[in-house]
């Protein structure tokens, strides 16, 4: 019963969202505060019906109702409570229902914390949302109906994938989403503000925070589920260049251009339609990679069940959402006029170059995306691009941009002097030039660009702390005083900084990963293998029973330098449901190393295959996006996002 | 001149939505290149180092690469771990490859396969239908071809794919 409650919920919220996307514009033409408030409400009840459906299917997993398609196809009863409730969103139509989840919240955020807005931008920011919202519950309730039943219901179902299942994945689709999603809102600000033919430093402030929300949802998304291969696929890799993955990465990239541009329409007025640009690719590339990961013209690790018909749906939205904002954008950008005017050599130049770069940087993804694609439309080969591209393209891209970030905060707005920029980025340098110099004396021969990536991310970790030391007068005045400044610096110029330095920390454990050392060997019991400082001794195998699977356990002794030190368990298990093998990898992770242990399959001469990897410092590459999200947090709890400050602030410009 | 400019962006995404559309033809799958030969019988052939019938009578992957082909370098540690890892075994067609060239490419990078043919004249490559080297071929016990892939396999592509077919044909 609580299932056709959903179903009839969500049928509900779509009803709602066609109210919501009429009603408000209506409203805001005719300049009816009635009419305009409509939005408000329609946003907060689509939220509570979409809530209702969402709770309906997962009640549905959690009891294993059998008479659910959806629950047969993805679940079974054997399976740990923990991926009853993530299977709700490890499955198309599941996942769909959780993306209108997080677009119905994102609706509801604005709807009950926007009191500030003006209310014509508010309806029509609202009104987008509402179109958004009827697109996806129509694509959902016609093509991808997670609700249907039945009959008669099957004894079990056919269980989740097993790679699936696993901690990582299951919280990594919620912040994914939130992210994608979260850009759904400064699209939406970006029409109504074209629909209003208005962009200024009001409207940038009200855009920014919802830019940085959903920035920092997507970086964690994007650092767990890059963590998530890491570990599971056992590949001793943490990033494909996989479609799906590139799928994430670009709006991600887009999403960082938006959160800087943003930064100058707000403090000088200018580069408005470039911003509300960003604002639309940004979301649409968002859209894009749904569609890609939804319709089956890509193949990929994380690919869905393929369907054309969805895939002509998604295409279909896709022209309308981001075809029908961007034609309303070529009507409208020309009339936007931009302020303040800088020098090639300022902070806005800073500003205008990190976008140029990071815009390069996702163009190349996404031609390395599709450049299958379009080989194909002209009758060209099959092939797929891979890491050689990507070395070749991205990162000569993202090098600039690390060079650029040390020096772009520490010069003035208007006009700035790079020179002496430079000059107080001494200790950068010395910094930078002492880890190429130490890199090279220790490697010898090793790889050299790899030394100058690790001096590249050291420049860039020390310029953005002798910046930070720069604001508070570290060791020029007394440490009491700087810490008085620390306190009342803004909180956006702390996050900046840390946001600045987790980047900076990614970049040397990218680049660190040219040490990594890999060892295969076929080792009977008692054997030894070597890989870096340790010596692995295989001391035996014994079988597992899981919950839903059986297992081949590994007691692996470690030894450091000859010492013993601990021992680790490599898994392979065996669910007999799907009839297929998972390798369940031992890592030891530590802040300086991983030692990433795998197990293979055994020979008939009873010698297990052992594949060992030294990874030295891979750990940075999450920890950085962690600390970059962190830096984004920091700067949200900024007060001059907080309510009513920004009310005060319009009402003091007001009076002037 | 700037109203040009704010049109560029429609135009190209329309460009871009007409890609994807083709794209979405029916007939249309990005991963599998129909072969002829699926679910039909191995071209017969007998080349220095491996014939036909040596792959017969289990469950195999044949591999056609080269030494000239950088995509096959790409693919080659994922090769390497099948063979280790996971004990598929695996036959190596060297297409259109000098003996030396291949010998050096596989001491370089290790030697996955059980045995090797070396195709000098690509006479078999033809007879197997290549599209572009790498290509890789699932043979059952029969000795049917019953799945190609084209291109550098990928992990993506081995783990969903390659490795829960070869484990079916196994398992009959």
């Amino acid at each position: 019963m609580f299932v056709e409650t959903g179903h009839f919920a969500l049928i509900l919220a779509l009803v709602v969202a066609s109210v919501q996307a009429i009603l408000p514009l209506l409203g805001a033409a005719r300049r009816d505060a009635g009419l305009m408030s409509t939005g408000t409400s329609a946003a907060l009840t689509q939220f509570a019906l979409v809530a209702l459906a969402m709770l309906a299917l997962m009640n549905a997993y959690v009891t294993s109702d059998f008479s659910v398609i959806n629950v047969i196809e993805n679940s079974h009863t054997d399976k740990p409570l923990l991926y009853k409730i993530t299977g709700v969103w490890s499955n198309h139509e599941g996942s769909m229902l959780l993306w209108v989840f997080m677009l119905a919240l994102c609706g509801a955020a604005v709807a009950a914390f926007g009191r500030n807005l003006p209310p014509t931008l508010k309806a029509r920011v609202l009104a987008v949302q509402g179109m958004i919202g009827v697109g996806f519950f129509a694509f959902i309730l016609f093509t991808s109906n997670p609700f249907l039943r039945t009959l008669p219901a099957p004894a079990n179902g056919h269980g989740l994938n097993p790679v699936l299942q696993d901690p990582g994945l299951a919280f990594h689709p919620p912040f994914l989403y939130l992210g994608y999603v979260g850009f759904s809102v400064s699209f939406a600000f970006a029409v109504a503000a074209l629909i209003e033919g208005r962009v200024d430093a009001a409207w940038a402030r009200w855009v920014r925070p919802w830019a940085l929300a959903s920035w920092c949802a997507l970086t964690v998304g994007i650092a767990m589920g890059s963590w998530w291969a890491y570990y599971t696929l056992g590949w001793g890799g943490w990033w494909f260049w996989d479609p799906v993955e590139n799928a994430s990465l670009m709006p991600w990239i887009s999403g960082t251009a938006l959160i800087h541009s943003a930064i100058v329409v707000e403090k000088r007025d200018t580069l408005k339609s470039w911003t509300v640009l960003l604002a639309i690719i940004t979301f649409a590339l968002s859209l894009i990679g749904t569609f890609l990961v939804r319709s089956g013209v890509l193949s990929s690790v994380h690919a869905f069940a393929v369907d054309p018909a969805r895939g002509a749906f998604i295409l279909g939205l896709l022209i309308m959402t981001i075809g029908g904002s961007l034609a309303l954008y070529a009507i409208r950008a020309p009339s936007l006029r931009g302020g303040g005017v800088f020098a090639p050599i300022s902070r806005e130049g800073a500003l205008v170059l990190n976008n140029l770069l990071l815009a390069t940087a996702a163009a190349t993804v996404f031609l390395g995306t599709l450049y299958p694609l379009f080989l194909d439309a002209v009758g060209g080969p099959k092939l797929s691009v891979g890491f050689p591209f990507y070395n070749a393209t991205f990162t000569p891209v993202m090098v600039p941009v690390l060079l650029a970030m040390a020096a772009g905060p520490m010069l003035a707005w208007k006009r700035g002097d790079l020179l002496a920029a430079l000059q107080r980025l001494w200790l950068a340098f010395a910094a930078a030039g002492l880890v190429v110099l130490v890199g090279l004396y220790l490697t010898q021969g090793g790889p050299i660009l790899a030394v100058l990536g690790l001096g590249l991310a050291a420049w860039t970790a020390m310029g953005v702390l002798v910046e930070w030391a720069d604001r508070i007068r570290l060791f020029r005045v007394p440490l009491g005083d700087s810490f008085r400044r620390a306190i009342h610096l803004p909180r956006a110029a702390h996050g900046m900084s840390l946001a600045h330095l987790g980047l900076a920390i990614t970049a040397a454990g990218i680049a660190a990963q040219a040490w990594e050392v890999e060892r295969i060997e076929a080792l009977k019991p008692g054997e030894t293998m070597q890989v870096a400082a340790y010596t692995l001794r295989l001391d035996g195998i014994s079988k597992l029973q899981g919950p839903n699977f059986t297992a081949d356990d590994a007691t692996v002794s470690v030894l450091h330098n000859g010492a013993p030190d601990g021992t680790v368990h490599p898994q392979r298990r065996f669910f007999a449901l799907q009839k297929q093998t998972t390798g369940e990898t031992a890592i030891r992770s530590g802040l300086f190393s991983d030692l990433y242990v795998a197990l293979g399959d055994a020979d008939p001469t009873g010698a297990w295959t052992v594949r060992a990897y030294w990874k030295p410092i891979v750990s940075w590459i999450w920890l950085g996006g962690l600390i970059m999200a962190a830096g984004g947090v920091v700067s949200l709890s900024d007060r001059r996002w907080r309510v009513g400050v920004a009310a005060r602030l319009r009402a003091n410009q007001a009076r002037a | 001149m700037r109203r040009a400019l704010a049109v560029l962006p429609v135009a190209a995404f329309i460009l871009l939505a007409g890609y994807f559309g083709y794209a979405l033809r029916p007939d249309h799958d990005p991963n599998e290149l129909p072969s002829a030969l699926i679910d039909r019988e191995m071209p017969a052939f007998a080349l220095p180092g491996l014939t036909a019938d040596a792959v017969k009578g289990q469950v195999a992957l044949v591999n056609i690469f080269a030494s000239w082909c950088a995509p096959c370098r790409v693919e080659h540690p994922l090769l390497m771990r099948l063979a280790k890892d996971e004990k598929v075994t695996l036959y190596g067609i060297a297409y259109k490859d000098k003996d030396a060239d291949n010998a050096r490419f596989l001491a370089e990078l290790g030697n996955p396969f059980t045995a090797i043919g070396l195709d000098r004249d690509g006479r078999t490559g033809i007879d197997f239908g290549v599209y572009g080297v790498p290509e890789t071929y699932l043979i059952d016990r029969a000795g049917h071809i019953r799945q190609r892939w084209v291109g550098p396999l990928s992990p993506g592509r081995v783990t969903r794919e390659l490795l829960p077919a070869l484990r079916k044909l196994q398992a009959q």
